[in-house]
């Protein structure tokens, strides 16, 4: 197992190194002088002088690309130009609501997508099952910047019942935006439940755990299930990642003040290094979630680690 | 064919998707006002006879924007999936097809950003180079190539080593003789599925993008702008949020039922690959 983990810890050394270097890039790709365009374009020239000096501008590629990866590995992602404060700072208050929003939607998708996937499963080509495959169909479809409009529609604005927008009402807030997000993941694992569930059931064991005397319901979830949910675990961690991403848009939608909506007002502002350090986090956190699902699916399926 | 079109994915998605086509050429004879054309005294009226989608908030008429907008969204579309399925053949059959450093290197990037959200980058190139139809499908054509170039890599590696293929090098064919004619044939089929797919994916990037502010400046019409612009006005104009969704929301399922319908179509074998 420790050889495993070192060799996938390995392989993600030049991944990360590559992400570092995309994001360095990144102020160099604005077109024309970098450092007229982020004074703004009737700037003086002390001033744009004073942004190139500030961001290293002046200096050869290579020794800002080098002053920039040993900052970053020392936690130092650079300074705001808005607030002229630390971007990690910011990042480190705005992470805890990105991370609460992505994990109330994979509880949404499980509550959703558990009881929906083993019925279909066990019911195959049942009417049930034909509603769970429609709502699975609707939920990968939809996308959340029209069933977040509308679940804003039906219950904030018409009932009353959860907050339009913003995260001041504790859990309450929590809600529509978790819906929101939670619906395609849910759509999503119905289906893989389904699929890895009845393709389990077909296997002879579970035959012969029933022609042996047990109760078909046990046979399903002390011994089928248990192997069904390898694959749906793995996936599970990888959408983690992909919810990360996804909440930048549902963070707009519902103004919530995680790093998705840091990012886009960093963005508007022209706040550079703010822009580059969510970016950052946000592709290292969905690395290392990567990584965790690779040795998640070591630890529940023991032959990946023979690959 | 008969088979294919009792496939009901395959038909209700030939069915969207056909529909998409023609609003979007037919745009200037369908639309029944100018997209543009406001009528301030009228703004955020609701959906009525004269006006079947209601008004958006400078008193334009939607339908017209939602037909115009079918324009713009398989603009990009067609762009994007043109220009990173030519790039993506072209680095992944050279990479399959030469092997050695070559390989190494265009593999290592497609790792890369096959390792960053899709969506991020697109994001992030957009902030930089500013929002502009054009950056956004730059953007979405540098994270779009990678599937592309995978694909033929691995179909390159499996078909170099067929018989006729080493007949004709034998024979003395020269390398991009061979791989346009004999190894590039063989990969057309999932090709045409991962192009309609990737049609489905980057519709829905342009419309988060524009969602965004980061895509379609106004006054295009543009889904995911109109969508913006709809958030705006929830609760006393909900048709401009709503409506614009729904055409999103169907663009994207005619083509991913196409996709779908032509996987089982032209080979089942074929699911793992996407």
């Amino acid at each position: 197992m420790t050889q495993y983990i070192l060799r996938r810890f390995l392989q993600m050394i030049p991944i990360t190194f590559g992400i570092l270097t995309l994001v360095f890039s990144l102020i160099h790709m604005i077109p024309g002088d970098p450092a007229v365009q982020i004074a703004g374009e009737g700037a003086r020239a002390e001033d744009v002088i004073a942004v190139r000096k500030a961001l290293g501008l002046d200096q050869p590629l290579w020794t800002q690309y080098v002053h920039y990866v040993t900052h970053v590995l020392r936690g130092d992602l650079g300074t705001s130009f808005q607030t002229n404060t630390s971007v990690s700072e910011q990042i480190r208050q705005r992470y805890p609501a990105t991370i609460e929003l992505a994990m109330g939607s994979m509880l949404v998708a499980l509550l959703v997508a558990f009881p929906l996937g083993v019925i279909s499963a066990i019911y195959r080509n049942s009417w049930i099952d034909n509603v769970a495959r429609f709502f699975a169909l609707i939920g990968v479809s939809m996308p959340s910047f029209l069933f977040g409009p509308l679940l804003i529609i039906i219950f904030a604005i018409d009932r009353h019942w959860f907050p339009v927008s913003g995260r001041d009402d504790g859990l309450r807030s929590l809600v529509l935006p978790s819906l929101t997000m939670g619906l395609a993941l849910s759509a999503i694992l119905t289906r893989m439940i389904r699929i890895s569930l009845a393709d389990e059931l077909t296997q002879l064991y579970v035959t012969t755990a029933v022609a042996k005397g047990v109760t078909r319901g046990r046979a399903i979830f002390r011994h089928a299930l248990k192997n069904a949910l390898i694959p749906v675990i793995t996936v599970l961690a990888l959408q983690f990642g992909s919810l990360l991403t996804g909440a930048i848009i549902t963070e707009q939608i519902f103004s919530w003040p995680g790093l998705g909506r840091l990012l886009l007002t960093s963005i508007s502002t022209r706040d550079y290094p703010q822009v580059q350090a969510s970016i950052l986090v946000i592709a290292l956190t969905y690395i290392l979630l990567n990584f965790a699902s690779d040795l998640l699916y070591g630890v529940v399926d023991p032959r990946i680690k023979l690959e | 064919m008969t088979r294919l079109l009792k496939n009901f994915a395959f038909t209700t998605g030939l069915l969207l998707t056909v529909a998409l086509v023609i609003v979007a050429i037919a745009a200037p004879l369908l639309s029944p006002f100018d997209p543009d054309a406001q009528d301030t005294a009228r703004r955020l009226e609701a959906p009525s006879h004269g006006h079947l989608l209601g008004l958006d908030d400078l008193g334009r008429d939607v339908l017209s924007r939602i037909i115009w907008g079918a324009r713009v969204s398989l603009r990009v579309g067609f762009s994007v999936v043109i220009l990173a399925s030519i790039i993506g053949i072209t680095l992944g059959s050279m990479a399959g097809y030469f092997g050695g450093w070559m390989d190494t290197v265009i593999m290592r990037i497609t790792d890369i950003l096959l390792a960053f959200p899709g969506i991020l980058l697109a994001i992030a190139m957009v902030a930089v180079l500013g929002p502009s139809l054009n950056n956004v499908v730059l953007a979405l054509v540098v994270i779009g190539w990678v599937g592309y170039a995978r694909l033929v890599r691995g179909q390159v590696l499996k078909v170099r080593e067929m018989e006729y293929v080493i007949a004709a090098k034998a024979m003395g064919a020269r390398s991009p003789r061979v791989i346009l004619r004999h190894v590039l044939p063989n990969v057309m089929n999932p090709m045409i599925v991962m192009a309609t797919l990737g049609l489905a994916g980057t519709i829905l990037s342009e419309a988060a993008l524009s969602f965004l502010g980061l895509g379609v400046q106004p006054p295009t019409p543009s889904w995911g702008a109109m969508l913006t612009s709809g958030r705006r006005y929830l609760g006393i104009a909900n048709h401009l949020s709503i409506w614009p969704g729904i055409a999103i929301m169907l663009a994207v399922m005619g083509l991913n039922f196409l996709g779908d319908g032509l996987i089982d179509a032209l080979d089942p074998k074929y699911r793992k690959d996407f």
